[in-house]
């Protein structure tokens, strides 16, 4: 049997955080863009559109990511076309990830006050100079400290990966810990290691959280 | 190729998804309960507590909310024995569940109590409540009237994190679903299924909360909020 030390524990384990963290700029990135997109159908005039997103944002936001990511993965599989763990995890947490920040930057375009739209309209600017120039500038600083403090929601997301065979942190840890039996020592430094990722971003989206507060914004 | 689905295939596993949906629903319940209970105590050691009772109360809610919850259930289950501290898995799904939960809840009922005006409780004293009295009705109660959809929401997301449980083989819904599917090999139904029903269970969880809130609270229904 090979011996494992504390090092090479924590390098394995450091190793496998490099996923997590791929995982996560994927699930982010993939999950912003089909957001932005869900956002604007959101908010369309159109009733198909309208109904259409708030099942989506429904559908996801009350069902466990566990389930989404067998559906993906297992279903995909079932229905014939087998996918990687890869493609499974990244699709799920993008879909995942696209409809909370669909209803977080919904929250934020409504918070600008209705006024101001009519303001706009009347002094003859169009739907997209208005967008543009007065409702969008306040939404986007609106929203980028309940964005910032979704992110975390997303790294700790990416966790599930695990299940389906991804080898990201937590099943590295898994791994570790049938081939040492050290499971305090190797759930604790991955716990650590998920803080060492979460906690920063986590007091970045409190501290501009405040500084929206001191600006009387909210 | 043509896919056709096969729903009925499910039926003569009817007794494994009612044992599924009930333990879901067992510890969705009393999580939600202990969860909470615990909560008001780490809220008000956090706001009230000594400077080193303060640090304790931080660091674990900051720790539950930046780590994930697979790894605080693994954790429990598979760290604590390592120290000598054997728990069977059913305990080791509660005691992660509430743990979780109380993190989120005391942070929500933190800001809550935070927003009670401080001559309320003045107020309360000189009518000569004592300070459990005012404490009780003139802070926490109306904090849980202000933070009830919050608190609603969050004990929802536990519901749907317990999922996860099944890694630990708790017999919950999504045991059940990888139960049956490794028999009748129909995984697309039965994720399906168990998918829809997890959204059920979402939505019967607000509405009953809902109508216990309106109970509960009935009488703060006048304060301005």
């Amino acid at each position: 049997m090979i011996e494992f030390s504390l090092w090479d524990i924590l390098r394995n384990l450091l190793l496998a955080t490099r996923w997590t963290i791929v995982l996560s700029l994927i699930a982010f990135v993939g999950g912003a863009t089909v957001g932005l997109v869900l956002t604007f159908m959101r908010l369309s005039s159109s009733r198909i559109l309208q109904r259409f997103t708030s099942l989506y944002v429904d559908l996801f936001q009350g069902t466990p990511l566990l389930m989404q990511l067998f559906l993906i993965f297992f279903g995909a599989a079932a229905l014939g076309h087998p996918i990687s763990a890869w493609l499974a995890a990244s699709v799920a947490l993008t879909l995942f990830t696209s409809a909370f920040l669909c209803d977080i930057w919904r929250g934020c375009l409504e918070a600008v006050a209705k006024g101001q739209w009519h303001a706009a309209r009347v002094l003859g600017m169009n739907y997209f100079q208005t967008m543009r120039h007065v409702i969008l500038p306040q939404a986007l600083r609106l929203s980028v400290p309940p964005t910032v403090g979704f992110s975390v929601q997303v790294i700790k997301g990416t966790a599930l990966a695990s299940i389906i065979g991804f080898v990201e942190l937590t099943k590295a840890g898994t791994m570790l810990n049938n081939a040492t039996f050290e499971p305090f020592t190797i759930f604790t430094l991955v716990a650590l290691l998920y803080f060492a990722l979460c906690y920063p971003l986590s007091c970045y989206a409190r501290h501009l959280e405040k500084k929206l507060y001191d600006a009387g914004l909210r | 190729m043509g896919v056709t689905l096969d729903f009925l295939t499910l039926l003569p596993y009817a007794s494994e998804l009612v044992r599924g949906l009930t333990t879901t629903v067992i510890l969705t319940v009393v999580t939600t309960l202990t969860g909470i209970a615990l909560a008001v105590v780490v809220a008000y050691l956090r706001l009230h507590g000594r400077s080193w009772t303060r640090f304790c109360m931080g660091s674990y809610v900051e720790v539950t909310r930046n780590t994930p919850f697979i790894v605080q259930l693994f954790f429990i289950f598979f760290g604590l024995p390592g120290l000598g501290i054997q728990i069977d898995a059913i305990t080791a799904a509660f005691l992660a569940m509430t743990l979780n939960l109380a993190a989120y809840s005391a942070e929500i009922l933190r800001a809550g109590i935070g927003a009670t005006a401080q001559g309320q409780l003045e107020a309360a004293r000189a009518l000569g409540m004592t300070r459990l009295q005012s404490y009780r009705h003139v802070v926490l109660i109306p904090a849980f009237a202000r933070v009830y959809p919050a608190l609603i929401s969050q004990s929802v997301i536990v519901m749907l994190g317990s999922a996860v449980v099944s890694q630990i083989s708790v017999f919950d819904l999504t045991y059940a679903a990888n139960f049956i599917q490794s028999r009748n090999f129909r995984s697309f139904e039965v994720y399906l299924v168990i998918t829809l029903a997890y959204l059920l269970l979402a939505f019967v969880m607000r509405r009953v909360f809902m109508l216990a809130g309106n109970r509960l609270f009935a009488y703060q229904q006048g304060e301005s909020r």
